[in-house]
């Protein structure tokens, strides 16, 4: 409860002196700071009382699980909610942020997990979207544009060609458009919603410079990250929040890891990662990487096991995965599924195997939005449960009530829509329609990303109980840690084939990344962290 | 548990939306005339709806599954045209309404085969319908109404049972049975996963393909069966005949409520959302308004209902 005291403080602080923020030894100028902000929604408090301040030229990392309110302040900030009671203060004077443009003209820009660039307009045109006038009166000069634009790129020390189509370029560079659009809008203070979540290691990189310029040029930055490595290596200050109220707040390196994520849930979690040991039983999956060219390694996945995909974004995991599942059908993927070959042709086919997978893309290929729980979990199984096409709602709630129990999905009701519940439980609605289908053989394609510390946890026990029925886990994950720790076996890929099979004793993070930067053995061998 | 009743309270608060409309309309309609709240008088509007909740209930399965079908007005007239040269030559009308509704769902097979199996946008898909069908109707019939006065199919349109006319009779079997079909079966729930989202229903196993043809099938066939009641109402197969219905159905469909994006909508809005329309036509012909009056007054009117529903709706969202 240390946290409310300091809480108060602030609000004290605030209260007599705007200017002197609280408990910070820099004691740097109050930039854009909220006291006792409070927001509702039908059904759940989302914030309460919550006290934060963002200073200028600092990166303050806010935590906390899902639902814990993080999202909600942030809209906040950018003008995109109102609250329902509390101040906002820019350097001490309370300011109203009406809407994002209020907000953008009080300095305060926010960049969004989904990026918000035209993607059929040129990086120039991006930049300066809204703001034309800047350019030309009435006719775009495209020369002028292509300038202004340059200047912004190397003002920020970025290589990005202004003539490119935004569409065109990578999730990482779409990003940097952006910040680079809110760094020429003179924002002061720059919120980021989960930045790195769909970005290479060294997209992160990148990114982490860019942060540390933007940081130099005295711009306060608000970072929400799921990936808690990254606070060590970026923030200066943290916050957690639980439940809507932030509960703790400090410099970085306060707190241990496995402090901060106690902090967090509110309980400490004891292992990280809780694998169980398996003894697998007989082959379940057989399948080869369907490149033509030399005889490639086989994948092979066996009962109670749980097989890691490892390999750089783009190295093809997904797309072989889709190919497998017959979500892109490929001939030249044959499987052999408890000994006989098939070629699977669609997604029903799949199923009909045995086939079950959790897609990356969670919103846009798990979910099916506006719809309840309930028919999201039983999509799969509606034959089951019903007599001449006429569904029997008591068996399918039945069902429903089944899994919800058994993977502890939390909601409201049965028939609450999908897409109010919080990513992980929607993580869970998705696998439970393919447990409830009784699928052997279960794909996860970055089960964990986007979901917090808790709910990572539960899909972890989840694999587990998995495991112990005998089911069969394809695990892709870009969070190597957790894909050394949860696989019994790792498959690791290159330019879309299978380069090496290593087992869970001889994994590690600096093995699977040379082989996924494409080192041979030999090379290895020699050097095994070079090329990393 | 508050997010329970939230959402209970947003079913009938959406569906408050469309009736509250309903009920407004109804309330000034039998203000400005007296004439209007009468039984004679709701039974004839019942029964100029029914061909418009025909179609549109089959409109709600397309549109619930994010597509749309703007070849209804032309296949009305085709199936009655195919279905009257049938009983000419034959002199039997079931045979006649057989095959018209046939040709119905061959339309609807046609459009959905675009739609599902080409991947031609449904609006691009059905817009060739809609001039085909009426091309065909026309070069079949030479362009001149077929008019007969004998016949089965005579009483589909004219029909009276137990007091109420045939086509409100079947207007309500249809109602009926699509409810079923969409909220009690396997059909109806793979209509809303693929409307909710098409990429997550087929990776779950959906055969999205075949749910989307079948509605356009279906769409076709209620499309003809509507065709067969106003051809017995007219007492004829009149190529021309038809045109501009798609915009009614599809203004029924919206009115109840059904998102043109896909994933929600009810027949029974839909129901509702035929009878807005119906009353304004019924009142306004009772008010002698002049007919290009009403034009302007539908659609004002209609943008109107559907604004207050989403104020309605967002107020309590």
């Amino acid at each position: 409860m240390s946290d409310n005291s300091e809480s108060k403080v602030s609000d004290n602080d605030g209260l007599r002196a705007p200017e002197g923020a609280s408990g910070s030894p820099a004691g740097l100028p109050a930039g854009l700071s909220v006291e006792g902000i409070s927001k509702g929604f039908p059904g759940v408090q989302a914030l309460d009382d919550v006290f934060f301040s963002l200073r200028r030229g600092e990166v303050h990392a806010i935590l906390g699980e899902n639902g814990a309110g993080k999202s909600t302040l942030l809209k906040i900030l950018s003008g995109a909610l109102q609250p329902d009671s509390g101040r906002i203060l820019l350097d001490g004077t309370e300011v109203h942020l009406r809407n994002p443009k209020s907000a953008s003209d009080a300095g305060v820009a926010a960049i969004y997990q989904e990026l918000s660039l035209v993607p059929w307009l040129s990086v120039a045109h991006n930049l300066f979207l809204g703001r034309e006038k800047m350019v030309g009166r009435f006719v775009m000069s495209p020369k002028k544009l292509h300038r202004k634009a340059s200047e912004v790129f190397s003002a920020l020390g970025l290589s990005l060609d202004p003539n490119a189509l935004a569409g065109n370029l990578g999730m990482a560079e779409q990003q940097l458009v952006e910040i680079s659009r809110a760094f020429s809008r003179n924002a002061r203070f720059i919120l980021m919603d989960e930045p790195t979540a769909s970005l290479t290691e060294t997209e992160i990189n990148l990114l982490f410079k860019k942060i540390e310029t933007l940081k130099k040029a005295g711009v306060g930055i608000l970072y929400i990250s799921h990936r808690l490595e990254e606070i060590f290596r970026i923030a200066d200050r943290v916050t957690v929040m639980r439940d809507g109220k932030s509960v703790y707040s400090g410099l970085a390196g306060e707190l241990s890891l496995p402090e901060l994520i106690s902090t967090m849930v509110g309980r400490s979690i004891g292992n990280h990662y809780p694998k169980e040991a398996v003894s697998p039983g007989e082959v379940l999956l057989e399948a080869e990487d369907g490149v033509s060219g030399p005889e490639g390694i086989l994948f092979t996945l066996r009962k109670g096991e749980v097989v890691g995909l490892a390999g750089l974004v783009g190295a093809g995991r997904t797309e072989w995965a889709r190919k497998v599942f017959g979500a892109d059908p490929d001939p030249e993927i044959r499987l052999r599924i408890s000994g006989t070959e098939v070629t699977v042709n669609s997604p029903r086919h799949a199923r009909d195997l045995g086939l079950g997978m959790v897609p990356e893309n969670r919103k846009d290929h798990g979910l099916i939005s506006g719809r309840s729980v309930l028919h999201n979990i039983t999509i799969t199984i509606l034959d089951w449960v019903s007599r001449f096409a006429i569904v029997d709602r008591r068996r399918q709630s039945a069902v429903s009530a089944e899994y919800i129990g058994k993977l502890s999905i939390k909601c409201p009701s049965d028939s609450a829509d999908i897409t109010t519940l919080s990513g992980g439980n929607q993580q869970k609605a998705v696998l439970a329609k393919w447990l409830a289908r009784r699928g052997k053989i279960i794909i996860l394609d970055e089960p964990t990303r986007g979901i917090d510390v808790g709910a990572k946890l539960e899909m972890y026990q989840q694999m587990n109980a998995l495991c112990r029925e005998g089911k069969g886990i394809i695990l892709i994950s870009s969070d190597l840690p957790e894909l050394l720790s949860m696989s019994d076996r790792l498959y690791v890929m290159h330019e879309r084939r299978f380069v090496a099979s290593i087992s869970r004793e001889e994994a590690s993070q600096e093995r699977v990344l040379a082989y996924a930067s494409g080192l041979n053995d030999s090379q290895i061998l020699r050097n095994g962290s070079e090329g990393v | 548990m508050k997010t329970q009743q939230g959402s209970g309270l947003k079913t009938v608060l959406a569906r408050y939306g469309s009736f509250g409309v309903l009920f407004v309309i109804t309330l000034a309609m039998s203000l400005a005339n007296k004439q209007f709240l009468t039984l004679p008088n709701l039974i004839n509007v019942a029964r100029q709806v029914s061909i418009n909740t025909i179609i549109a209930a089959g409109m709600t399965f397309i549109i619930i599954t994010a597509g749309i079908d703007l070849s209804v007005g032309s296949l009305v007239a085709l199936s009655s045209c195919v279905a009257m040269i049938i009983i000419e030559a034959t002199g039997s009308s079931l045979l006649g309404i057989g095959a018209g509704i046939l040709v119905g769902g061959a339309a609807g097979a046609f459009n959905g085969a675009f739609v599902a199996v080409a991947g031609i946008p449904p609006f691009i898909a059905t817009l060739a319908g809609l001039t085909i069908y009426r091309g065909i109707a026309l070069i079949i019939t030479g362009g001149t109404p077929i008019i007969r006065f004998e016949g089965g199919f005579l009483s589909l349109g004219q029909g009276v049972l137990l007091g109420v006319p045939v086509p409100v009779i079947i207007m309500a079997i249809v109602v009926i049975l699509m409810d079923f079909l969409l909220t009690r079966t396997t059909f109806g729930a793979h209509i809303y996963s693929v409307g909710g989202n098409v990429e997550a229903s087929r990776l779950s196993g959906i055969k999205v393909g075949k749910v989307k043809f079948l509605t356009y099938v279906m769409g076709g066939m209620l499309t003809a069966l509507a065709g067969m009641i106003l051809m017995g109402r007219l007492s004829s197969a009149q190529p021309n005949t038809g045109e501009g219905f798609e915009l009614d159905a599809i203004a029924a469909v919206i009115l109840g409520g059904t998102s043109l994006m896909g994933g929600r909508g009810t027949i029974w809005g839909t129901m509702v959302g035929a009878f807005i329309i119906g009353i304004l036509n019924n009142g306004f012909n009772l008010m002698a308004v002049d007919a290009h009056f009403q034009l302007v007054a539908k659609g004002v009117i209609i943008l109107l209902a559907v604004l207050l529903d989403r104020y309605l709706k967002r107020k309590q969202a």
